[in-house]
């Protein structure tokens, strides 16, 4: 089932590398995929244990467990509700700023456990960078004044200009805005829009990203281009990306997580998870019978 | 080997700085309430008695200068006749901007101008009704139902506000499925329109009589003020805000506590309309 | 309604006489009425105001009464200047000291404060606006005015390098109608201000915390750009408030027809000149004429700035309602 929207992904790309190029590091060979693209930056591992989470009385993350491996895409799949979003805002604690609502458990990053009390969640999503469902430019602020919004914070000055610069080369945007980069961030299309909230996220050079469903809004070819982006990202950093879509999942991700009612169904490889599932309701669900 | 930077003791600061400051402002802004809450008991407690409440103000300067039974009568009728004129006709235009008007432009240059009208300075209404009906002598010369229409202009956009909100929020499904049965628009309005924003209406129309009643300006020189206690509108009249402006500026230190009583009654008596207000409102979210 | 009388799916026609559309003619234009009433009424203000006035402007002319300062009833001479001064002073330092505070507020419990406590301090900061314009009134002739003289006096000694500082402090001045006012306009500020901070995107709060912002930042980087046409129009509402406010003003400012030059000299505003003086002058026409031109100026006056706050405040209501566009090529 995934092979078909791959096909339509490569020719769309010509000008992605071959896929003679080896894979080169102790990144598992992808499920589905012409060539795996070796790391430039080596990201960290994450990973949850026993994790649950609140909002309220009701319990939406029912101790979950799993390890998000350095340098890879890990998709996050499952019906709406099952509890996936809330699983990744635990990760870079934006759960919490929700009123009412709670997490425990352990998320280390690499050993440092961001759940430690002497951890300031500010500093946690710096080093964790996350990407919304829907763009969410700033309204008021220029292109390049997105992009060097999370950089202003601490305060550098002098090589803004220069980060702004790579960032929006890094998302595969600087092409189409170097010409208007005082214009409003609003102007931009969807997908754009999109994009500049990746070159925004990658600005402050976080270690991982975590993205919230971030082509739910967008159109197909709007899809396909962040697509292109996040196997791309991979390089530098780890991924954990949130889908309602299993063949985006199929496309994208090296590994994939499966969530039901809050709990942890099935982590494994993509294509085991879409191909061979061992847990039944993994079966049905990545087949249709339910949504 | 990812270690989690601290974030900087700068930000830090600022951060923690900056919510102190806010959390200053904000206790800050109710510093006043306090104190205004503290001296109104502290000075007006001690006049409250039987005779304040049942003797009119007696008009002397030496001895006892009286209560303020005059007051609080002209007070409950002359804000008792606005309501009556503001609350039907603000809700009206209320109904006509949700149920008719909608969107047109019409509609849009009214709902901008009864925003104006409550930027309109409470005097200006006075000035306006002594121009029109008490220079031309209608009905003599100052009245306690001119000071009510001046009180009803100025409560008119505050109760039309305030139901349109409350209009608007009356689901359409339960017009159109009305609408559906055959009836005719007047009955959706009146069966199921208005008893369905019946609480909100109250409550919209209960705060703006609130408002009305703590008014001074614009009874100044439209109801005027006599010591005797009338029920006559067409009377000139006394009324509380009236009668404490007028005692304020007398130095005598009994006049001043007659004062601080009356300020007291008034604040309570708009807190009770207020607190009436917010009671109903409460009742009809738990509906 | 038209079709009442058409038969439907072979029903029999039931001889039931069609609905009147007459009472919901009436109903329709009755509204329409009331409502055009109010445009009316509006028109009708402005012209009873200008013709009443007439006396004053003709014998002045407009720009003369404005910027004439001798408010001299006894002697017949009117010019509003002094009276035009104080209103803007006065309600300059009420916005001085009214809108940050009323904002900052706004901020704090919108986005500061514990769920818990967030109603209760809304319905405290409303209950200011429940105290009646005289009752503030009475408490700064009586408290006010005296308990903070001496502060007045302590800063007008130690700061009279600035420039409007200085001098002795008057009971009743600039300074303490300023306050009152500024105690007066908190409420309206600050109710707008929430109203406008609570439709601040959450996605935009959240794209800020997400990029590392501390909870100021967050409120620096999203929600005060995103609202800040909505708090002008809240501010420029509290101004035309100040402006207008009459009866508190009266008592506090001590009714002088001069332009001090200190902010603790006493003055005059044009609301509580109509106040003050109208009852002597009902039976002298130019000195009514002249008052109710103050009250003509006044009217114009916040009219201007409440159409001013309304473009800002609608500006910005329009701003929340559009949305981010979706679904375009990348």
């Amino acid at each position: 089932m995934s092979s078909q929207p791959k096909e339509a992904r490569v020719s769309a790309e010509p000008n992605e590398q071959s896929a003679a190029s080896p894979v080169a590091t102790h990144v598992p060979a992808p499920a589905d995929r012409a060539g795996a693209r070796e790391v430039r930056t080596v990201a960290p591992t994450v990973a949850i244990q026993d994790l649950h989470a609140y909002y309220g009385d009701q319990h939406a993350v029912r101790g979950v467990s799993l390890t998000y491996a350095a340098n890879e895409v890990t998709a996050m799949i499952g019906p709406s509700g099952c509890g996936k979003s809330t699983l990744v805002r635990c990760i870079n604690r934006m759960h919490e700023e929700i009123v009412g609502a709670r997490a425990e458990g352990t998320v280390t990053i690499d050993d440092a456990d961001l759940y430690d009390n002497d951890v300031d969640p500010v500093s946690v999503r710096r080093t964790i960078g996350m990407v919304f469902q829907k763009p969410n430019p700033f309204p008021t602020m220029s292109i390049f004044d997105n992009v060097a919004a999370g950089l202003r914070l601490t305060g550098r000055r002098g090589d803004v200009k220069d980060r702004v610069e790579t960032s929006l080369r890094g998302a595969g945007l600087w092409d189409e805005v170097k010409d208007r980069l005082a214009r409003p961030g609003m102007g931009l299309s969807g997908g754009q829009q999109q994009r500049l909230c990746i070159a925004r996220t990658i600005a402050v050079e976080p270690d991982v990203i975590i993205m919230d469903e971030p082509c739910s809004a967008l159109d197909p070819v709007a899809t396909l281009r962040i697509e292109e982006l996040i196997d791309e990202l991979k390089r530098d950093y780890t991924i954990i990306i949130v889908t309602h879509n299993m063949q985006q999942a199929a496309r994208v991700a090296d590994k994939t997580a499966f969530m039901l009612t809050g709990e942890l169904v099935e982590f494994t490889d993509t294509r085991t998870i879409f191909t061979n599932p061992s847990d039944t309701r993994t079966e049905e669900y990545v087949t249709g019978k339910f949504g | 080997m990812t270690t989690i930077a601290p974030v900087a003791s700068r930000r830090r600061r600022t951060d923690r700085a900056m919510r102190g400051v806010l959390l200053v402002c904000t206790l800050l802004a109710l510093v006043p309430l306090v104190f205004v809450v503290y001296y109104l008991l502290e000075q007006g407690l001690g006049a409250l008695s039987w005779s304040f409440f049942t003797s009119d103000p007696s008009g002397r300067f030496l001895g006892d200068p009286g209560g303020v039974r005059s007051a609080i009568i002209g007070t409950v009728l002359i804000v008792g006749l606005a309501s009556l004129l503001a609350v039907p006709l603000g809700i009206g235009i209320a109904l006509y901007l949700v149920e008719y008007g909608k969107a047109s432009r019409f509609a849009h240059v009214v709902r901008y101008f009864v925003d104006v009208m409550t930027g309109v300075p409470s005097i200006v209404f006075g000035l306006f009704i002594y121009i029109v009906l008490v220079l031309s002598g209608i009905g003599g010369n100052f009245a306690g139902w001119k000071g009510s229409i001046a009180l009803a202009l100025l409560m008119l956009p505050v109760v039309s506000r305030s139901a349109e909100v409350v209009l608007t929020l009356v689901p359409d499904s339960l017009r159109e499925s009305a609408l559906a049965l055959g009836s005719p628009r007047w009955r959706v309005v009146a069966k199921v329109v208005l008893p369905t924003a019946m609480p909100g209406l109250v409550t919209g129309s209960l705060l703006a009589i609130a408002r009305g009643a703590g008014e001074t300006a614009p009874l100044l020189f439209t109801a005027f003020a006599v010591n005797s206690t009338t029920w006559n509108l067409g009377n000139q009249m006394n009324s509380l805000p009236i009668q404490i402006f007028n005692d304020v500026r007398q130095a005598q230190s009994n006049i001043v506590e007659r004062a601080w009583g009356a300020a007291l009654t008034l604040v309570l008596m708009i807190l009770a309309l207020t607190l009436l207000a917010r009671l109903i409102q409460r009742r009809s979210r738990i509906a | 309604m038209e079709a009442a009388t058409i038969q439907h799916g072979g029903r029999p026609d039931t001889g039931r006489p069609p609905p009147s559309r007459l009472p919901d003619r009436l109903l329709r234009w009755g509204l329409t009425g009331i409502a055009a009433g109010v445009l009316v009424l509006i028109g009708y203000f402005f012209i009873r105001l200008y013709l009443e006035s007439r006396p004053v402007f003709s014998a002045y002319g407009i720009i003369d009464f404005v910027l004439t300062d001798a408010w001299i009833p006894s002697k017949d001479r009117f010019g509003a200047l002094p009276l035009i001064v104080g209103t803007l002073i006065t309600s300059g330092i009420a916005l001085l000291i009214g809108v940050p505070v009323a904002v900052a507020s706004a901020l704090y419990v919108t986005e500061l404060a514990p769920v818990r406590i967030r109603q209760p301090l809304i319905i405290l900061v409303e209950l200011l606006a429940a105290v009646p314009s005289v009752v503030y009134g009475l408490w700064g002739v009586f408290v006010l005015i005296p308990k903070l003289k001496p502060a007045e006096q302590w800063v007008s000694d130690s700061f009279s390098f600035l420039p409007f500082v200085g001098g002795t402090v008057a009971g009743p001045n600039y300074f303490i109608a300023g306050l009152i006012l500024a105690i007066m306009i908190l409420p309206i500020v600050a109710a707008i201000s929430r109203e406008v901070m609570a439709t601040v995107p959450v996605e935009q709060k959240e794209a800020a915390l997400a990029l590392g912002a501390t909870r100021w930042e967050m409120i620096r980087m999203a929600v005060l750009p995103y609202s800040r046409a909505g708090i002008s129009g809240a501010a420029m509402l509290g101004l035309g408030r100040a402006i207008g406010e009459t009866i508190a003003a009266t008592l506090v400012i001590g009714n002088a027809p001069q332009i001090a030059d200190s902010i603790f000299g006493q003055g005059y505003t044009l609301a509580a000149v109509i106040a003050n003086e109208f009852g002597e002058a009902a039976a002298t026409p130019t000195h009514r004429a002249a008052l109710i031109a103050a009250g003509l100026v006044l009217f114009v006056l916040t009219l201007v700035i409440n159409f001013v706050a309304r473009y800002f405040v609608n500006r910005s209501q329009r701003a929340m309602t559009r949305s981010v566009p979706t679904g375009m090529a990348g």
